[in-house]
């Protein structure tokens, strides 16, 4: 276990001070996060900028999935949904949200469906776990921790929202383990 | 899935899955940008060999905002009016290397057939009096819409069921769904040896539609085929817009929540009265409207994964 629930919380609690320091105050934020964790993260950084700043934080999802450069090399993959609340993401700074950054192109695609969907004023990017070995020039700006891992290992990360009580947490699995799926 | 030629090559699962992943193109359909680059550098050929409007510009337009490159063919204007026979037709186009044909043809069995002799993917558009499985599954989209979860829920298909495709395919997908189905027809337009469909057991049919109206959660009105039909298989329409059409007063037979459906196109005042199209509980725009996101997640099943090109 890497990292335990409460680290998990503690994360994104300070990723919520960080995201209110960058941006001078929680005007035009806009969260989006990526299914199917990440959007679970984003609820989480959501509530927590809420408490610290008291107002709310508009909180949406964006599916990459038919923007993935890697469809053809996959059996078909489920589509999940997109949510953009409110009046869209135009002048918006928009905080992407996701659970791991490895390669870097989920958040290519993401990048490309935001393009789709108007002009962000800005786009930044929150992670739970860096795990390294980028493929893409991207690099997150707000990290709840940074990983080194090689490539054999498998990173898990589990939230009680989507994989039930008890489970949450982030584990590194050896080459071995690697029944599960993961990421 | 490789190809898409009829309902009864689908599993309950692979339905749902097609008709999960309608609901996020259907979000596409209000976008500002409707354009999704999944299916960049793929080559769809619609083949029409029959006259269609929605069909063919759904399929036209699922494709293009998928990002695909289509192309229209009709019977008409190609070589197929030279006397080219079908095989050579499909063949020289499969050759110029196209990932996919979209076929409607007025033979059954003719897009099967053509999936046998090219490589690429086929869907189904329809085929003759046997199937029209894409329009099952943007009807099954547009009753779940309405309706929710069609398990245990009544549908009532109504009309020429002869003349056809749409209803063994909507009749094979609302039964994987697990609603309960009433065929009605005048008895001249009742398929013989109905009750011998592979696949289609546990329907009922019934020739008196006041009967079944109070019970259904549904209705399906089938066009009167009239290009199809060469006997006397009622004696006027105006007799049948009495028996079998929904009229005003059979409106008011139907349960509150109760939904009407075409396929379209429809003959107004024969088997469906202009006050039942435009009623507030009609989908038939609803299905139009369906029918693009429908048909996008069809062509995503089909042409995006894995596996789906040899």
């Amino acid at each position: 276990m890497v990292l335990s629930s409460d680290d998990i919380n503690r994360a994104v609690r300070r990723i919520a001070h960080e995201i209110l320091e960058g941006n001078k105050g929680p005007d035009d934020l806009l969260l989006l996060g990526i299914p199917t964790r990440g959007a679970h993260l984003a609820r989480r950084l959501g509530e927590a900028l809420q408490q610290v700043e008291g107002t709310e934080v508009p909180v949406g999802s964006l599916d990459v999935t038919m923007y993935r450069d890697d469809l053809r090399r996959q059996p078909t993959r489920a589509v999940e949904h997109t949510h953009i609340p409110g009046d869209g993401v135009d002048g918006k700074v928009v905080v992407l949200v996701d659970d791991v950054l490895y390669s870097g192109r989920t958040v290519r695609s993401a990048l490309d469906a935001l393009a789709d969907l108007g002009r962000p004023r800005a786009v930044r990017l929150a992670v739970l776990v860096d795990r390294g070995h980028r493929e893409l020039p991207i690099r997150a700006d707000y990290v709840g921790k940074n990983l080194p891992t090689s490539h054999s290992e498998r990173v898990m990360v589990r939230l009680a929202e989507h994989d039930g009580e008890g489970t949450e947490g982030v584990r590194i699995a050896g080459p071995a383990d690697a029944g599960e799926r993961a990421r | 899935m490789k190809h898409l030629l009829s309902i009864a090559d689908l599993s309950r699962e692979e339905i749902l899955s097609v008709l999960d992943t309608a609901v996020s193109m259907h979000e596409v359909q209000h976008r500002d940008v409707k354009k999704l680059p999944t299916l960049r550098g793929r080559t769809i050929i619609n083949f029409f060999f029959e006259d269609s409007t929605r069909t063919r510009s759904s399929f036209e337009i699922a494709g293009k905002w998928l990002s695909a490159d289509t192309i229209n063919l009709t019977g008409k204007g190609t070589s197929v009016s030279k006397g080219e026979s079908l095989r050579d037709t499909v063949l020289t186009i499969g050759a110029m290397g196209v990932d996919m044909m979209v076929v409607r043809h007025p033979a059954s069995g003719a897009p099967a057939q053509i999936a046998d002799w090219v490589g690429c993917s086929v869907v189904n558009a329809g085929d003759g009096t046997h199937e029209h499985p894409s329009q099952a599954l943007l009807d099954a989209y547009t009753l779940r819409r309405a309706l929710g979860d069609l398990e245990g829920r009544h549908v009532a298909i109504v009309g020429d069921l002869t003349h056809s495709r749409v209803l063994r395919s909507n009749l094979l997908c609302l039964q994987r769904l697990g609603a309960r189905v009433t065929l009605v027809a005048p008895p001249t337009l009742m398929p013989s040896g109905i009750a011998a469909w592979s696949g289609a057991d546990g329907f009922a049919t019934s020739y008196d539609l006041d009967e079944v109206l109070p019970t259904v959660d549904a209705v399906m009105m089938l066009r009167v085929q009239r290009e199809r039909m060469s006997g006397g298989y009622f004696p006027t329409a105006k007799e049948y817009a009495v028996t079998y059409g929904l009229t005003p007063r059979r409106l008011g037979l139907l349960q509150d929540h109760a939904v009407i459906c075409h396929p379209g196109p429809m003959n107004r005042g024969l088997e469906i009265s202009a006050d039942a199209a435009d009623a507030a509980r009609s989908l038939v725009l609803d299905q139009v409207s369906a029918g693009v996101a429908v048909r996008m997640s069809i062509l995503y099943h089909l042409l995006a994964g894995e596996g789906s090109q040899e």
